[in-house]
């Protein structure tokens, strides 16, 4: 039965790229066993001679002409959203620490 | 609530100059503003909406030929991208979106004349069952301001039903649409996955979302359906559409139409009040001439499992975008790349979608990739190998849309698990990819129920055609 500790909450959000407070840590550890416990349930499920279903459509490669398409995108419309904006480029923090 | 005409006859109307589209526009704008107390709102488009139905009515003036939509008002789902208001999906992390694009299906809409007049609440990101996920407020239900809605859809059901517009937009990827029909008693539609483009609507589980329409029937539902409908460039999931289209030209005939009832959703767990309602729409079927008999789709009950493995997973891969960098919610005293990532994301996501996000990367972490994500992957493949068996013998399924009728707001909300059971009679049908619907089908003490219809992929037009056959019998 899966039981997540404070250590396996703080590692996924590490993974996930979220911040927790001490509290949520404590209240994550507790939903997200209750949840995995839950879903546990397909463990005991026979699926011998089944294949794992990616999508349902049906459809395989999807192409297009390669060419260009006009999408009706403005560039300066686009970088209206973007919190910091440096000479038309997207200016981020620090990344090599 | 001054009650919406059919969506067709509306269209006439503006069409023939009886009624401007400006009129309509107004008349929508007031009753939002009326009923404001429910919360089913989270932004009006009112400059953009007044201009363009004064567009259409100059045209008009003209003679021109607007479309099949003509001035008809309607409201998005925030989580669909539209010009004229910002685009939150009712979460903090996209507070301030601006859209720089439309989706392809207002898109569609405003072709044939339709005018989006404001943006619905929702559970953020779609995650929920109630409206109370929603990091802005928690939608209250017409019938009952004690209750929830049903959700995600939640803002989109109680603005039809309140007739803050004619019609609604939904995304359903485990019962958003279905759910929220059936606690405030309207219809809600969701069609063959694929079938309409998902292009612009804030993705959540790709594998799973669809896009559908709320309405007062399904004859408005059908029409909605028909104009979005069918393949876009802009989103290669999307499949053809059928080449005879999905307006109701008349309802199909109970007579020897064979339909099943879902044998796993009539059993334990089923509110005695629901299942009465069910059971006397059973009857007045089966009275019009249809053969129904029960029949057992024995994974179903493992749907709900299923479906928590999954989108999770997949919600945790769309929801990494969301990073404070290109769009939404930042915070600019972020030391770092790193820290500006995980403190935007602890700040602008709220408790739901942290926790989708957590359990998606549990289930696709390596080590447990295999045990969880493609056993789920796997037990769906056996949910759909069910109901392909059961379309063999049968032309339609039946049973209802929820367990339950609308809940009061706060019973769930310290138990996530109790609030995912909720979608325990909706999610199969994502799984599956059929199309499904829910319709009205009476009260339990003053609280709507919803019948839910299931068709094999692809039929529709088939589905829309006996549901509106079935309305006409219950109601």
């Amino acid at each position: 039965m899966a039981k997540l500790s404070r250590e396996d909450v703080l590692k996924l959000a590490r993974l996930a790229r979220i911040s927790l407070s001490d509290e949520e840590v404590e209240k994550y550890a507790e939903e997200l066993s209750a949840i995995l416990q839950y879903v546990e349930q397909l463990s005991a499920v026979d699926v011998t001679g089944l294949e794992p279903t990616n999508q349902v459509t049906g459809l395989t490669n999807v192409m297009r002409e390669d060419k260009v398409i006009e999408y009706g995108y403005e560039p300066a419309k686009l970088l209206e959203n973007v919190p910091a904006v440096q000479d038309s480029h997207l200016k981020v923090k620090r990344m090599i620490i | 609530m001054s009650g919406w005409k059919p969506i067709a006859l509306i269209a006439e109307d503006v069409q023939a100059g009886r009624v401007t589209a400006s009129e309509l526009v107004e008349q929508s704008l007031a009753a939002i503003k009326e009923h404001a107390e429910f919360k089913a709102i989270i932004a009006t488009l009112e400059a953009a909406a007044i201009a363009r139905a004064k567009a259409i009515d100059e045209r008009i003036a003209k003679g021109e030929t607007i479309g099949r939509l003509a001035g008809v008002p309607f409201i998005a789902k925030d989580n669909f991208l539209v010009f004229g208001a910002e685009t939150t999906a009712a979460s903090n992390i996209l507070k301030g979106f601006d859209a720089p694009y439309q989706s392809t299906a207002v898109e569609r809409l405003e072709a044939e004349g339709a005018i989006c007049v404001a943006k619905a609440n929702l559970d953020a990101f779609a995650h929920g069952s109630s409206t109370e996920n929603s990091d802005f407020y928690t939608t209250l239900n017409p019938h009952d301001k004690a209750r929830v809605p049903g959700g995600s859809s939640g803002g989109s059901a109680a603005s039809v039903v309140l007739q803050l517009a004619p019609f609604a937009l939904g995304s359903d990827t485990g019962g958003s649409i279905r759910l929220p029909a059936s606690f405030t008693g309207c219809v809600g539609y969701k069609p063959t996955y694929g079938l309409v483009s998902r292009s612009g609507v804030v993705a959540m589980g790709s594998s799973l979302d669809c896009v559908g329409p709320l309405a007062n029937s399904v004859e408005d539902a059908a029409l909605v359906l028909d104009v979005m409908a069918g393949r876009d460039a802009w989103d290669s999931t999307t499949i053809e559409r059928d080449k005879e289209g999905y307006v109701v030209a008349a309802p199909t005939e109970m007579q020897g139409v064979k339909i099943g009832i879902i044998k796993e959703y009539m059993g334990e767990g089923l509110d005695p009040g629901v299942k009465a309602r069910i059971d006397a729409a059973i009857e007045a079927l089966k009275n019009a001439g249809a053969e129904i008999s029960e029949v057992s789709l024995p994974s179903l009950p493992l749907g709900l499992a299923v479906y928590y493995v999954l989108t999770p997973a997949e919600v945790s891969s769309n929801l990494s975008r969301y990073d404070g960098q290109r769009y939404g919610h930042h915070t600019p005293d972020a030391k770092d790349v790193n820290e500006s990532y995980t403190q935007t994301r602890m700040t602008g996501f709220g408790a739901e979608a942290k926790r989708r996000i957590m359990v998606g990367t549990y289930v696709l972490s390596s080590g447990y990739y295999d045990a969880y994500y493609k056993k789920a992957q796997t037990v769906r493949t056996k949910v759909i190998r069910e109901f392909a068996e059961a379309f063999e013998h049968y032309d339609f399924l039946l049973g209802p849309t929820a367990p339950m009728t609308a809940f009061e707001i706060g019973a769930n909300v310290d138990d996530p698990l109790q609030m995912y059971l909720t979608d325990i009679m909706t999610v199969a049908a994502n799984l599956a990819g059929v199309p499904a619907i829910s319709i009205p089908c009476g009260l339990s003490e003053n609280l709507p129920v919803g019948l839910q219809l299931f068709a094999a992929q692809k039929h529709d037009r088939e589905l829309l055609a006996l549901a509106a056959k079935a309305e006409e019998l219950i109601s």
